[in-house]
């Protein structure tokens, strides 16, 4: 139970964070009637709640010390143990498919329209869970190659009249081909260094949509793009948005099932091998350059096809919707939903997109919680909400 | 016959520091040699200069598999060394701790299959055939090895010998003519050591391969080698069958310091 040192040292951790935000919590200058107000109640209840705070983090942290003494590390995430239980996987599948299946129709148009965007996120996270989850490259400027997706429909519609359905299969190409130009320069970068490149790659990609006025039209952004297209048929908002919902829903279907091969395919294990041990890797016959670029290039590839679905559904693009922020969304949901595990980063998409939404009242607050979420999975939970499992090979037994 | 490996005058300067001074050294078809010498005298950057590494300031690494021709391994990436067929294990284990044993092996036949991302995207016929070739090579290696109990274990989680011994079995999948084992026996138990050298010699004798080995434990290198070569401060000092090393003068003196000198 709580000992008297716990006690002490929760206390002092409240004294400190009384001192350190005092400043900002207890001290309001009024500029205007040229006064000071100390609000010293405010002090009081930060020092209330740091001492519980401090008291609760430390009971978790014992808890997950002792669990780690008795138990192995590798116990196998209970929603791993039931999708491979048959008995319950095949009704688990038909009551989530019957629920996405309904969705729109039961739900209003803006809930349909949260979803749509939660599922982007869903494919962004699995792409970018190819890079940074399995190849282990991190990459803060994925929101570049979403960029790259939206940007090439909305041109190539303005310019050419590109239907949507004909533009998916393009800006797929042109996110592989944009993934490979960023992989070629940042080769021999690891960690760090490579984070940082890829940064100013993102930053890069959005400051020229910015500048080239002529080419991309600047900070107005393009408007007028067109929602994909159903045989003619004139589709009123309501329906369009039921459609392209019905659109992303194929498509995430789509990289899941890819990516699930992806993962399990010669190309994926050396990806995990190079996030494992670089040199092993090398030593092994696995060509460094050729696993680093697939992993860029197909990582890219889905964050590309995302930016088309999410310019038909805004209809209007501007740089702004491509900010570093949005990159680190889309890490926040492959690091806190579980670094190369597709079902985890399906969670955290939904966890980290959905919520937000429905919790308007923190909204503001946003990327504090993020950061606030980012530091307790990884005290708590390391490897993710959801952590990912290997492919298990069965054989028949050997006859002797 | 040619020697499968024929390294001339191999120089590797760090800085101001020659870790390796002209060493010359040949490794004949199925022979089983070691490489040995005081800690620092360069036998692990010696290894990193042959599998490419490191690239070596001046000197040449000549090989000449089994029924092929010569050829030189400069300027070689490590994966295209491997590629060529010669393989290796680390001194500390690297293995591939995310991965299960069986998928660490498969790594190794990752330069002998060919499926690209097309094949792994759809499952073309030829795909599946070679992945499930690779399983099942990768599982047959296993069972060489004697780990096929754990074959869907994490890696990881393996005892420490059994660690060392999935180290040889990747290497093993790379389809190698020679075999570079960096301190295979460190910290193994006396039985473990024992094991070890039974399965040396098992490859050796029906795996077809050359062996060169870099070992502290003594017993190891005198009961296994055909020849040894000693390496001292980047130098070779000596080369020979066990007996011979044995008595060498300037042997005992790297190892045993000189008499005069600790006075």
């Amino acid at each position: 139970m709580v000992t008297k040192k716990e006690i002490k040292q929760a206390f002092f951790i409240a004294l400190w964070f009384m001192v350190l935000t005092f400043p900002i919590m207890v001290i309001k200058v009024n500029t205007i009637k040229n006064i000071v107000i100390f609000r010293w109640n405010y002090l009081f209840w930060i020092g209330i709640g740091t001492f519980f705070a401090a008291l609760t983090w430390n009971y978790f942290l014992q808890l997950k010390e002792n669990k780690q003494k008795t138990e192995t590390s590798d116990d196998i995430p209970l929603v791993h143990k039931l999708l491979q239980n048959a008995r319950f996987k095949i009704p688990f599948l038909i009551v989530l498919a019957i629920f996405f299946l309904v969705y729109p129709f039961i739900f209003p148009m803006y809930h349909t329209s949260i979803m749509i965007s939660a599922l982007v996120y869903v494919m962004l996270g699995l792409g970018l869970n190819i890079v940074v989850g399995l190849a282990g490259l991190l990459d803060l400027g994925y929101v570049a190659f979403y960029c790259v997706g939206a940007y090439a429909y909305a041109l190539l519609n303005l310019h050419f009249g590109v239907s949507f359905w004909l533009a998916l299969p393009i800006s797929a190409v042109l996110g592989f081909l944009f993934g490979t130009l960023l992989g070629y320069p940042v080769l021999r970068l690891r960690g760090d260094y490579l984070a940082i490149v890829t940064l100013g790659f993102g930053e890069i990609i959005r400051i020229i949509m910015e500048n080239w006025d002529s080419f991309s039209n600047g900070p107005r952004g393009i408007a007028n793009i067109p929602p994909p297209s159903l045989f003619n048929i004139d589709l009123n908002q309501h329906n369009t948005v039921i459609y392209i919902y019905f659109i992303v829903i194929a498509l995430v279907l789509m990289t899941i099932f890819f990516v699930a091969r992806l993962e399990d395919s010669r190309i994926g294990r050396a990806w995990i091998a190079l996030r494992d041990d670089e040199i092993a890797c090398q030593a092994m016959g696995i060509s460094k350059v050729k696993t680093k670029l697939t992993a860029f290039a197909l990582g890219a590839t889905w964050a590309s096809i995302g930016g088309v679905v999410f310019a038909a559904k805004t209809s209007y693009i501007n740089p702004m919707s491509f900010t570093i922020w949005e990159s680190i969304t889309i890490l926040s949901v492959v690091v806190i939903g579980g670094m190369g595990s597709a079902i985890g980063v399906i969670a955290g998409a939904f966890v980290l997109i959905l919520l937000p939404e429905y919790l308007r009242a923190v909204a503001e607050y946003r990327m504090l919680v993020f950061g606030a979420l980012q530091v307790i999975v990884m005290v708590f939970k390391p490897e993710g909400l959801i952590k990912g499992v290997r492919k298990i090979y069965k054989f028949k037994k050997v006859e002797e | 016959m040619e020697p499968i490996l024929n390294v001339e005058n191999l120089t590797m300067i760090f800085g101001g520091l020659k870790a390796l001074n002209n060493v010359n050294i040949t490794i004949e078809q199925g022979q089983i040699a070691a490489l040995i010498g005081p800690n620092g005298a360069g036998k692990t950057t010696f290894f990193n200069c042959i599998t490419g590494i490191y690239e070596p300031t001046t000197g040449d690494v000549t090989i000449t598999p089994p029924g092929k021709s010569s050829q030189s391994l400069k300027g070689l990436k490590p994966n295209q060394v491997t590629q060529k067929g010669l393989a290796r294990t680390f001194q500390n284990i690297r293995l591939f701790q995310g991965m299960t044993v069986l998928e660490n092996v498969m790594i190794g036949r990752h330069c002998r299959m060919k499926a690209g991302i097309f094949g792994a995207l759809f499952h073309t016929h030829a795909q599946k055939n070679e992945e499930k070739k690779a399983i099942y090579d990768s599982y047959e290696i296993l069972e060489k090895i004697g780990l096929e109990q754990y074959v869907n274990e994490m890696a990881k989680n393996l005892p420490y010998g059994a660690q060392r011994r999935l180290e040889i079995a990747r290497a093993l999948a790379t389809d190698p003519f020679l075999l570079l084992l960096d301190e295979p026996a460190a910290g193994m138990n006396p039985q473990e050591t024992k094991e070890l050298d039974d399965l040396i010699i098992w490859l050796r004798d029906n795996e077809n391969l050359s062996i060169l080995l870099i070992e502290h434990d003594m017993k190891l290198v005198m009961s296994l080698s055909d020849k040894i070569h000693v390496v001292d401060y980047g130098k070779k000092i000596a080369q020979g069958n066990p007996e011979e090393v044995k008595s060498n003068p300037e042997v005992i003196k790297a190892y045993l310091g000189d008499e005069s000198e600790d006075a």
